[in-house]
């Protein structure tokens, strides 16, 4: 590839979570890539300036919820000039079709990226048959 | 390019504040699907990627920007001036041929862009950290640009 794409500012996406809040804030969606492989769903989420323990990620009756909270990181003495982008939390929800193995549930953050494997539960791995003639 | 907030005149006669009415627009901009504006931009919003907060104390000026999932050594920064450029490039490694997928919201290219700050600034005393997607920049400012303070006698 050749020719590369350039990147388009875009405005966060602001969602109303099922509860509501109990400490006021801004609360949007993070963008998630979503892939399968034979053996595992993996989840991708950009949630810039989130830290490994503020994430926060939970999985029952097949649906996945994953949330992070971002920390003001101004200091108090510093004041606005120019505000393009707000800050708040981070929260997303997914049902998953497949059976997950919870136990296995891997995650990590890095550079601002949440890397989520969910390993298929073992009846949900795709098994192929052999058919032998008779 | 650099707009002071209204914030500090008092109400200006606005039955909203000017956060409330941000965010109604922000929010109507997202249920019209953007048919008001371009997709993804809004009014308030500048249009060049990556989008940028300004602050600043007495001592410094601090830009701050989200970048997650790109490396410190994929972005360049350059400062002339009171001009800051911002460019870089947001690779996304391929998952493999077996990856089948789902949803694929998060994209990768290029990006330059350039920050004109609100005052004059020592060029040599530049910091800027990356943290978890988030990069900091931190700027002294030149002594010009500081306040000082003034004794009454």
């Amino acid at each position: 590839m050749t020719e590369f794409k350039e990147l388009q500012a875009k405005e966060k996406h602001e969602v109303t979570t099922p509860a509501e809040q109990t400490r006021p804030g801004l609360v949007f969606t993070p963008e998630v890539d979503i892939f399968e492989a034979d053996r595992e769903l993996t989840l991708l989420a950009d949630m810039p300036g989130v830290g490994a323990n503020d994430i926060s990620i939970d999985l029952q009756d097949g649906v996945l919820t994953i949330s992070g909270d971002v920390k003001p990181w101004e200091n108090a003495e510093e004041s606005e000039v120019l505000t393009e982008f707000k800050t708040g939390k981070y929260y997303r929800q997914f049902t998953l079709s497949d059976a997950i193995d919870q136990d296995k549930i891997n995650a990590k953050l890095e550079d601002g990226v949440l890397r989520l494997s969910l390993p298929k539960a073992q009846k949900a791995v795709p098994r192929q048959i052999t058919v032998t003639a008779g | 390019m650099i707009t002071r907030k209204m914030m500090g005149i008092p109400s200006m006669g606005w039955p909203l504040s000017f956060d409330e009415m941000e965010r109604m627009a922000r929010q109507m901009n997202w249920l019209t699907g953007g048919i008001l504006g371009k997709p993804g931009t809004s009014m308030f919003s500048a249009k060049v990627f990556p989008a940028v907060n300004i602050s600043e104390d007495k001592g410094n000026y601090y830009v701050r920007t989200e970048l997650p999932g790109i490396w410190a050594d994929d972005i360049n920064l350059e400062i002339t001036g009171r001009n800051l450029a911002i460019s870089g490039e947001r690779k996304i490694p391929s998952e493999g041929e077996n990856a089948r997928y789902h949803r694929k919201e998060r994209e990768a290219g290029k990006f330059s862009r350039v920050i004109s700050l609100p005052g004059d600034v020592e060029i040599n005393s530049v910091e800027a950290k990356l943290t978890n997607g988030l990069l900091t920049i931190t700027i002294a400012k030149a002594e010009a640009a500081r306040p000082k303070q003034i004794s009454v006698k």
